[in-house]
């Protein structure tokens, strides 16, 4: 393992010929890995019986039924399946090319059937693909916004570790101010204005007096979760009726497409809050790498002498940056208060920043990558509440240990090799 | 495709980049170096004149670290009094009617801070409502009880710090701990007395530096940042721990249902250190050698040399023939012994009755705050750990007393840790004059920008 993750990206490095495009085996050691992983997993801790798969609502346009697979064999002909798949890679990597993208598609979705069937054989209940779908989207809003609030702030210069105060503050403001009004959209607003500020703070207190990023953003993270808690106990729990009882988005299904199986309930019957979601994620891309201000942002993140040269305004460029990111993250808080539950709870984000964090590391700084990773580890999550329900052998806790071992062997450069901007963490001072 | 060209720059300007700051920071030397002069001239004439001395004396001391660091914990207390003020049912109803008596807002005002002040004191230094002096003085020892992990674990951020890597794994390198040291202590049976002790403190110590080397290694290897490696660290070492508190037969109290293991044994507890009266114990004697160590380690031992000459500036060491990959390892590895006794002294002194996946108490956090406080020095980490302590044992009892939340510590301890990290801001505020002198270790990066600016 030690000889070519280290300098073996994918795309060629400055040192080698210029011709050679370095094709590094990294992907099919991976596909090895986990498939002997999984075999021995099966092997292990073969299960009895069949598992259940429903995948339909009533509201579908016509029934699917449910599928009932023998668990094992399920199990194993996924094996066989992602068994050729890895050829495909070993095949494509000799050939000095890259592993095809579908082909490590494929492969993850063959695991991930085979894993469910291995899991739920055996168990009366059906494992719902629908619940698994939506739950999984539904756990993924706050971090997939909060990633992008990452992947702002840290393209322009400025680490962000306070994604969780900014979560935390959004759902905060957003239970108050739609407690009072009755109106989540207002619930909305605030926790946009609410995290802009966390950001402002901590932009400050970063791009102004120069503190260690990393420093201000735990110690923010103390402070909100310090502040919330404060007020939610002396002042919420009080006047819970007035204060700490929103109105909530309410789903929109769109007509017609609603009604398709599986994809119609998973997708198309959902709050604004999630509709906007791959807007925002669009709207993020486009502005980070097919606009002025996006090149501005990325400039100062990477070379920020060299922007100020060229009469970029660095420090004004930074302000800026986290203070959008704020707002993207804030509408992330809001999630939590006025569409997940009507109510602000103590310290109720519970880590999420810190997921979110992992999944802009673990999408290398892009939005879109990010906002992907966002949804892997909402899913991870969500398969964990998924998987009790059914009664699976696998510990639950090591579900949720899931996202963050992921993210170690990416940024110890085993999955792929994370970098970031140039400039993060640096202090800017114009000469 | 999006990413090819902006990919490419970063490939190539990565390490160009940081020699291009260190290029340009030693142009910026002219700057530094006039300003020196000036100070030097400055001090020259002020030696004339004994009055101007004692002027310069004075100017030196409120311009100083410990001015700052001063300035900040009042504002703290100050921002800390507004949001008593503020929640304050008294001062609620008297604000309703501010304009026809306003003494009575101001009594309530005094009333609430005052009141809860004073209950902040007696949980944390000396209860005057006690009987008897030996009663009076319980809320010192259970000061000094909090403050042995917070010293303990600050003093791992700490040294962690001054060779240039922060230890945000804290949380981690606890729990990991606290699990090896209550497996030996509640596992092992037989042992007598201090053998089964020194066990288990071993076990635990062992375990949190493992953990800590962890991210040290994956730092020195991979270039890993350290901080999302110990943030990462934490969270798996919560889940594991709370799979192990799960299961029974792993760590789980026998006949329980809940997640938490079984008291601790006597043979493996750390002895009262002052009778049974108080709950203090011995850990606050290792956390008190723990500070003669890690001072002795960075003052006086050619490790603790390299480690400050590593976080300075880690080109320079390696130029002069340090292993900087190695050192990283190394500290990393004090520092999660560190953190470890932090945990130890949790499961073997304070919470002997069995514990859960919350036994950090958030500690971890607050450890970097108290390292931050004491300037990432061995002393000053023992007294912001004191204060800290202090803090924790008077809030409990502030929210006794006088219904305030204990989070408002939170709140106050963060905000001292934001002001002192930005003494601009500080002494804007109180009008301090901007250091003349020389400028101190920490801050002279700061203060060479300034002069340069």
């Amino acid at each position: 393992m030690s000889a070519p993750t280290v300098d073996g990206a994918p795309t060629g490095t400055s040192d080698a010929p210029r011709t050679v495009t370095t094709v590094s085996w990294k992907t099919s050691i991976a596909l090895a890995v986990v498939l002997a992983l999984y075999a021995l997993l099966l092997l292990l801790a073969p299960r009895e019986g069949s598992a259940r798969f429903s995948l339909s609502t009533p509201t579908d346009f016509f029934q699917l039924p449910v599928y009932v697979l023998p668990g094992m064999a399920t199990a194993w002909v996924c094996a066989a399946v992602a068994a050729a798949l890895l050829v495909v890679s070993v095949v494509a990597t000799r050939a000095q090319r890259r592993t095809p993208l579908w082909a490590t598609g494929v492969y993850a979705a063959a695991l991930l059937v085979g894993f469910l069937a291995w899991a739920a054989a055996g168990s009366p209940r059906d494992l719902s693909v629908v619940g698994l779908l939506g739950g999984a989207i539904a756990l993924s809003v706050p971090l997939v916004y909060g990633s992008l609030s990452g992947v702002i702030g840290e393209r322009s210069g400025t680490i962000n570790i306070a994604i969780e105060s900014q979560l935390l503050a959004g759902a905060f403001t957003a239970a108050v101010a739609g407690s009072l009004t009755n109106s989540p959209w207002v619930g909305l607003l605030a926790a946009m204005i609410a995290a802009a500020l966390v950001g402002l703070v901590l932009a400050v207190f970063t791009i102004t007096y120069r503190v260690n990023q990393i420093i201000v953003g735990v110690v923010l993270n103390v402070l909100v979760i310090g502040l919330t808690s404060f007020f939610y106990s002396l002042v919420l729990v009080p006047n819970t009726e007035t204060l700490n009882s929103t109105t909530r988005f309410e789903q929109i299904p769109i007509p017609f497409l609603e009604r398709i199986p599986v994809v119609g309930p998973v997708l198309f019957d959902q709050t604004i809050v999630v509709y906007l979601m791959p807007v925002v994620v669009f709207l993020v891309w486009y502005g980070l790498f097919r606009t002025r201000w996006g090149l501005r942002l990325r400039a100062v993140g990477e070379h920020p002498r060299a922007a100020d040269t060229v009469g970029i305004e660095v420090l004004r460029t930074r302000y800026r940056a986290l203070l959008i990111a704020g707002a993207v993250g804030g509408m992330g808080g809001a999630f939590y208060t006025v569409v997940s539950i009507n109510q602000f709870g103590r310290e109720m984000t519970a880590g999420a920043g810190f997921i979110a964090l992992a999944a802009m590391i673990f999408g290398k700084w892009n939005p879109v990558r990010a906002a992907l990773a966002g949804l892997l580890f909402g899913f991870a999550t969500n398969l964990q509440n998924v998987l009790s329900v059914v009664g699976s052998p696998v510990p639950s806790q090591f579900m949720l240990m899931l996202p963050y071992v992921v993210t170690l062997f990416a940024v110890a450069g085993l999955v792929g090799r994370s970098r970031p901007p140039a400039a993060l963490a640096t202090p800017y001072t114009k000469e | 495709m999006s990413e090819t060209p902006d990919r490419h720059s970063a490939d190539s300007s990565d390490n160009r980049l940081e020699e291009d700051i260190e290029h340009v920071d030693a142009s910026t030397d002219p700057g530094l170096a006039e300003a020196l002069a000036q100070d030097r001239a400055r001090e020259e004439g002020d030696q004339e004149s004994d009055d101007q001395r004692w002027q310069d004396a004075f100017r030196r001391i409120i311009s100083g670290g410990w001015a700052v660091s001063l300035g900040a914990i009042l504002l703290a207390v100050i921002a800390g009094s507004l949001m008593i003020i503020v929640t304050d049912e008294a001062v609620q109803e008297a604000s309703a009617y501010f304009f026809t008596r306003p003494a009575d807002t101001f009594a309530a005002v005094g009333e609430a801070v005052g009141g809860a002040y004073s209950a902040l004191f007696q949980g944390a230094v000396y209860n005057f409502r006690a009987d008897t002096f030996a009663a009076g003085i319980r809320p010192l020892t259970q000061t000094l009880n909090n403050a042995t992990p917070l010293i303990a674990a600050g003093l791992g951020v700490a040294i962690a710090f001054r060779a240039g890597l922060l230890n945000i794994g804290g949380q981690g390198q606890m729990l990991m701990s606290a699990a090896a040291a209550g497996w030996v202590g509640f596992g092992v049976t037989g042992l007598p007395f201090p053998i089964h002790l020194i066990l288990a403190l071993v076990a635990g110590i062992l375990a949190g530096a493992l953990w800590a080397g962890i991210a040290g290694l994956l730092k020195a290897r991979t270039g890993a940042h350290e901080v999302i490696v110990t943030i990462m660290l934490n969270y798996v070492a919560l889940y594991l721990l709370s799979y192990f508190l799960a299961t029974p037969g792993l760590m789980q109290a026998p006949g329980s249902a809940n997640p938490k293991t079984p008291p601790t044994p006597e043979s493996a507890q750390l002895p009262p250190l002052l009778g049974e009266r108080y709950t203090l114990h011995w850990g606050f004697i290792l956390a008190l050698v723990a500070v003669a160590v890690v001072w002795w380690i960075l003052n006086r031992s050619a490790v603790g040399f390299s480690y400050r000459a590593v976080g300075e500036n880690p080109r320079a060491a390696r130029v002069a023939g340090i292993d900087v990959s190695r050192s990283t390892v190394s500290v990393m590895l004090v520092a999660g012994a560190l953190v470890g006794l932090a945990g130890v002294t949790q499961v073997l002194g304070t919470v002997t009755t069995g514990f859960g996946a919350d036994i950090d108490a958030g500690i971890g956090f607050d450890a970097i705050t108290v390292a931050l406080l004491g300037n990432s020095n061995p002393i000053g980490v023992l007294g912001a750990g004191i204060l800290f302590g202090a803090f924790k044992a008077g809030g409990s009892a502030m929210q006794a007393a006088e219904g305030i939340p204990i989070e408002i510590v939170l709140v106050v301890q963060s905000l001292i840790v934001l002001f002192i990290a930005a003494p601009p801001l500080v002494r804007a505020v109180f009008r301090l004059p901007q250091p003349g002198g020389k400028p101190r270790k920490k801050r002279s990066q700061a203060a060479r920008k300034e002069a340069a600016a």
